[in-house]
């Protein structure tokens, strides 16, 4: 396989209801993405969108053919790929084999969505289609009740007092919205207290409003390029240097291994072993904190705290700048926002951003040298990528 | 290969309170909701067999927040329970006030009541026809 790099990123803002459309939203992202890297619309060999939710916000199914030929990429291959939050994830993994196998040299991938279009009700209710439809909704599990029920059996699996549980879990959310006030895509730009978490309206115990992210519209676009063409681009190529993809069943499928999410661990060893490094070489991360349990119980997984321990990590400042590892210095899900489409895409133009410290000061780790994302779909589908600085 | 226990038969023997499950004659494990593979160890040989449909809590939560259409419910409680079987099987808990429920539900035993609670179809589930009307919720009492 040929190595791959990032040659070139866009973002746009992440925000409550977009006044542009999905097609509007990701080609300003695509083009900024062309635009920094060089090259042309025209020199777009093929697209990988993820897109989990057009059907319902906009109506529209079949929306990467229509952005590749508003992009003037004409008649390029275009696929969209679902994986709930985790579909931006997917495409770019599949859009770095294709370049990696030697059959493209150059294409674009990321991600797009308009969930907070369709007002909570509504959002509520598809966000809540990435569970089992058969034999988990119908009781009335919701996106936040998931991870409600995770915490839940956290405190009871490894001892943690709810207390001191939600006393880490709104650390969580504080740490993310310090960084998202300085990051200028990001949906809420302002800090909040441990006291504000505490005191916001209950969702699904013992998760409060301030534990859970927003929902958002936005997109984020990456040009991937072979290793020969990336050199040519730019001085600054960006390797996805490892890749790891896994998934798992409904919530009571899971029982062996829950709080834990078993298709985590599966994925980031894959991404780990492909880029021969481990969690300790990792200077940033972004990890989906759709949740403030979430976050803890991902960093468990990603090697970074040994299980029923990874809130101290917040507690203690070992995930904050300066720690052994910077966890989601963009502001995460909860403080940048979480248009679920783009969100895999966001995470990784955020650490092409802190490699080359273009970020604001407030929020730039120094020397960046390996960065690793993770993006979870519904309760099942797993990505990872480990990105590694090329100059 | 036929699919042992549909959603359709699972899901029409549970509204009338009887739950379905699947026992592995290769492990001797038993897996329910049903699939099509053993849940401990992928092998296709089972049967079906009907369990007790009692357990304990392992986990809850009490949702406050309603997904379209669903105004009505909240806040209800949801509980992941841990049949005597094995497997675990999510549901609701209905005699007690959501408003009361508290951690120390965790460990709690729990069975299936007499009344089955379900929910109809709503816009984006009308082509289920193999929920033929509605759709069961295993719904909990304490034991």
């Amino acid at each position: 396989m040929r190595r791959v790099a990032i040659v070139g990123v866009g973002h746009t803002p992440f925000t409550f209801a977009a006044e542009k459309s999905s097609v509007e939203l990701f080609n300003e992202a695509a083009m900024d993405a062309i635009t920094e890297s060089g090259i042309t619309n025209k020199d777009v060999q093929a697209i990988y969108l993820g897109n989990v939710l057009g059907d319902f916000s906009e109506g529209q199914v079949m929306i990467q053919s229509y952005i590749a030929d508003d992009l003037g990429a004409t008649n390029v291959a275009a696929t969209r790929f679902e994986g709930a939050c985790a579909s931006a994830s997917l495409a770019i993994r599949d859009a770095f084999m294709w370049v990696a196998s030697g059959y493209y040299d150059i294409v674009l991938a990321g991600g797009v969505e308009t969930s907070a279009k369709m007002g909570t009700p509504l959002a509520t209710r598809t966000f809540a289609m990435a569970h089992d439809s058969h034999y988990e909704y119908p009781i009335g599990l919701t996106f936040p009740g998931f991870f409600a029920m995770l915490a839940h059996l956290y405190t009871a699996k490894y001892g943690v007092a709810l207390d001191r549980l939600k006393h880490q879990m709104a650390l969580v959310s504080v740490q993310s919205h310090k960084y998202g006030a300085h990051n200028k895509y990001a949906q809420f730009q302002k800090e909040i207290t441990v006291d504000d978490v505490l005191k916001s309206f209950m969702v699904c115990t013992p998760l409060q409003l301030y534990d859970c992210c927003p929902f958002s519209d936005g997109a984020a676009a990456l040009i991937l390029a072979s290793e020969d063409v990336a050199k040519k681009l730019t001085k600054r190529p960006v390797y996805i240097a490892g890749i790891g993809q896994a998934s798992s069943g409904k919530l009571s499928a899971q029982k062996d291994y829950a709080p834990r999410i078993r298709a985590r661990e599966v994925s980031v060893k894959q991404a780990y072993s492909m880029a021969g490094v481990g969690p300790d070489d990792m200077d940033v991360c972004e990890l989906h904190d759709c949740f403030s349990i979430a976050s803890i119980i991902a960093a468990e997984s990603l090697g970074f705290a040994e299980f029923g321990k990874g809130g101290e990590l917040w507690e203690t400042g070992q995930c904050d700048r300066g720690g052994k590892v910077a966890i989601n210095m963009s502001g995460g899900l909860k403080s940048k926002g979480h248009p679920i489409g783009a969100t895999g895409a966001s995470q990784m133009v955020d650490i092409v951003h802190q490699m080359r410290g273009e970020v604001e000061p407030e929020r730039q780790v120094e020397n960046v040298k390996y960065g690793l994302t993770d993006t979870l779909g519904g309760d099942g589908v797993l990505c990872n990528m480990v990105l590694q600085r090329g100059w | 290969m036929d699919y042992k226990l549909t959603f359709k038969d699972y899901n029409k023997s549970l509204k009338k309170g009887k739950l379905l499950g699947l026992k592995c004659h290769k492990c001797g494990k038993v897996t329910c909701p049903p699939k099509i593979a053993c849940q401990e160890c992928g092998s296709t040989d089972m049967e079906v067999v009907q369990l007790k449909g009692s357990g304990k809590v392992v986990t809850f939560t009490v949702s406050y927040v309603p997904a379209e259409g669903r105004d009505a419910e909240v806040p209800y409680t949801v509980v992941m329970v841990q049949l005597d079987e094995g497997p675990w099987l999510m549901g609701n808990l209905t005699d007690v006030d959501p408003n009361k429920v508290k951690a120390d539900l965790i460990g709690k035993p729990v069975q299936l009541g007499m009344r089955m609670k379900t929910i109809p179809g709503d816009t984006y589930t009308m082509g289920d026809k193999e929920a033929e009307g509605s759709f069961a919720r295993p719904t909990f009492v304490f034991a």
